[in-house]
């Protein structure tokens, strides 16, 4: 083969010059189209009330302030009290659902385990038939004593099937049967094997899902809708919902503000403040999602390719 | 004494024999295993209380519910059967119609958008030379999928707010347009809310797409480069053929779900607005505004179940296709 038809050849394996400019360009605005709305949401958040409403929402801070944090942080211990609150559910609820569905992948993962099948399917099953979402509720509310209760915001995520399976399906590619009879032979317990040895083994995996209820409890706004009317108990992204309607409900609760009410609700800068609260209930999100996003893709393509 | 020692040994033998047997039933394995046991407990209680009690608790649907004393079950158990009155009712609604045929049509416009975008950006960000660019623009695409659906109402109204949105007082002022009452004028949210879930969602699919993609067999292209197939006729004759069934799957699993919605796409990202239901409104939507706003549970609970019952059945259909297509991503 001449030189010159390999380099022919070789002309084969990439799209055209002009073709890699088009589509870089199709991906550059629909990438824009991705991060842009967040970028107004930051820069209403800075801008004076007075110049929101005069010229709307834009991409640049007009009269640049900070009043609006400052509001938020000063006035409305309601928000501060929110972002404890989804902080308790976001850790306490990875950290153990993470646990209950690391726990039960292993057993079903496991050939030699004479039920697996049997609980593979008690697991599946509901996610072929729920009892839908009105006998959930009533049940939550009178049997499980969710609501009003910060477990009513934990408790409903803890397993999820689908995630359990792309556990399920990591152990087995992960770790080899013969390395679990070995340290078996060695005498040790299951649960041994399952802390120091699959755990660590299956790490890459664990923590994809992980992240995966991290987000979940993050980002949840429906249990709360269901459960919670304690506004002491409100999450933030229901806490985002509920001042959608009223900024008058951040004051509701607040302890400091006492005679001064009509004044301070005359200077509230609702529109910035809301924005403001999009910007710190994003925040931790977007600042972390960069360094997170490799075991993210992992989770979801083992999911969807082997699962 | 041979022979009587042989008797013996046999006799032995068959009481073990009887002994083993209800070694190998459910106690045995339960004291053999009880670690894996235990293992299981936590998990399969949440399950039990989570999603097999409310599925004992659907009857309620064919129930006229009334609170009596002693609690939640006792209540379901005394309250009168009412056959299929709920279901009666809920189906007489002038927006039963509404509700269903607004469903099944988001569902089948997600599908189609959601697959086509998503399989094109994902060839795109394979072909595209630069693997840096490529690297940001996935990571810009996927954002969006991190973010609750209370954040999209929010960005959503940025844009349309009727007084300060960005499209109102920038856009439209821009081009000598009328403003626009969004939240008011139904005809533009089938596509706005189209918009908004491929806003969300395709990020997401086309990592998996571009998994697929990235597994192929590289010895395919370069024997096609061989016989002078350009980049296009690569990507249409191999790429496409290759990753077909993971396509067929992602469709098959949309399709089994074709009766579930997102209820924050539904609701928070229209902020509920009455003018705007006969066109955001869907089973999900109208089970929680039912529940939750009108405290009607006969209705509501009829809807729950109407959903429960189609979704299993599309549900078990589809997984039936996807074993057909593929049998290690059928789900069971």
């Amino acid at each position: 083969m001449s030189a010159q038809n390999q380099t022919e050849i070789n002309k084969l394996g990439r799209v055209s010059r002009k073709s890699n400019f088009v589509m870089n360009l199709i991906l550059l605005v629909y990438a824009s189209f991705c991060i842009v709305p967040l970028f107004m949401s930051l820069a209403v958040s800075f801008t004076d009330e007075k110049m929101l409403t005069i010229h709307g929402y834009s991409f640049w801070p007009r009269n640049f302030t900070t009043y609006a944090y400052q509001f938020i942080f000063s006035m409305a211990n309601q928000v501060v009290n929110a972002y404890v609150v989804s902080m308790i559910v976001t850790v306490a609820g990875t950290i153990l659902s993470v646990l209950v569905m690391a726990l039960y992948a292993f057993p079903i993962s496991r050939k030699d385990f004479k039920y697996k099948n049997f609980f593979t399917f008690y697991m599946i099953f509901t996610m072929l038939f729920s009892g839908g979402m009105v006998s959930t509720y009533l049940i939550g509310v009178n049997l499980l004593h969710l609501k009003d209760n910060l477990w009513g915001l934990i408790f409903p995520y803890l397993m999820n099937a689908f995630w359990v399976i792309i556990l399920r399906t990591f152990y087995r590619s992960n770790i080899p049967d013969s390395l679990i009879e070995s340290a078996k032979i060695d005498g040790a317990g299951e649960f041994r094997i399952f802390f120091q040895m699959i755990f660590p083994l299956a790490l890459p995996g664990i923590a994809a899902v992980a992240l995966l209820a991290m987000l979940q409890y993050w980002n949840d706004w429906f249990l709360a809708a269901l459960y919670i009317n304690n506004p002491q108990l409100m999450p933030l992204p229901y806490l985002l919902y509920q001042i959608q309607v009223s900024m008058q409900f951040l004051l509701q609760n607040s302890s400091n503000i006492g005679s001064q009410a009509g004044d301070i609700l005359s200077r509230m800068p609702s529109e910035s403040a809301r924005m403001a609260m999009v910007v710190i209930a994003v925040g931790p999100i977007a600042l972390t999602f960069p360094f997170f996003q490799k075991y993210f893709t992992k989770g979801l393509t083992v999911g969807a390719i082997k699962g | 004494m041979s022979v009587r020692n042989n008797l013996s040994f046999k006799r032995i033998f068959k009481a073990n024999d009887i002994d083993i047997k209800p070694k190998n039933g459910f106690w045995h394995e339960l004291v053999k295993n009880k670690a894996l046991f235990l293992m299981l407990l936590p998990g399969a209680l949440v399950l039990f209380l989570n999603n097999y009690l409310p599925m004992f608790g659907a009857i309620i649907a064919f129930k006229n519910f009334r609170f009596h004393e002693g609690g939640f079950i006792p209540s379901l158990l005394k309250s009168e059967w009412s056959g299929f009155k709920n279901f009666e009712f809920m189906f007489a609604t002038p927006d039963a119609f509404n509700i269903i045929r607004n469903t099944l049509f988001y569902n089948l416009a997600f599908i189609i958008t959601c697959t086509v975008i998503s399989i094109a950006f994902a060839i795109m960000l394979n072909e595209i030379y630069s693997q840096k660019l490529a690297k940001f623009y996935q990571s810009a695409m996927f954002l969006p999928f991190f973010l609750s659906w209370v954040v999209f109402n929010y960005l959503v109204y940025a844009y349309l707010s009727p007084d300060k949105g960005f499209i109102n007082m920038t856009v439209l002022k821009l081009f000598g347009q009328e403003s626009i009452s969004w939240y008011n004028e139904p005809k533009y949210w089938p596509l706005i809310i189209i918009i908004v879930n491929a806003w969300k969602w395709v990020g997401n699919n086309c990592i998996i797409y571009l998994a697929a993609i990235i597994a192929v067999d590289q010895e395919l292209y370069e024997a096609a480069r061989i016989d002078g197939a350009n980049r296009w006729q690569q990507i249409i004759k191999i790429t496409f053929p290759q990753i077909a069934p993971v396509i067929i799957v992602m469709f098959l699993v949309f399709v089994g779900r074709i009766f579930n919605t997102d209820l924050g796409l539904f609701f928070q990202v229209p902020r509920n607005a009455a003018l705007l239901r006969p066109v955001t409104q869907t089973l999900d939507a109208y089970i929680y505004q039912t529940l939750i706003g009108l405290g009607d549970i006969g209705m509501s609970s009829a809807g729950a179940f109407f959903q429960s019952v189609v979704g299993f059945i599309t549900i078990i259909a589809a997984n039936l296709f996807v074993k057909k297509i593929d049998r290690e991503s059928s789900i069971f």
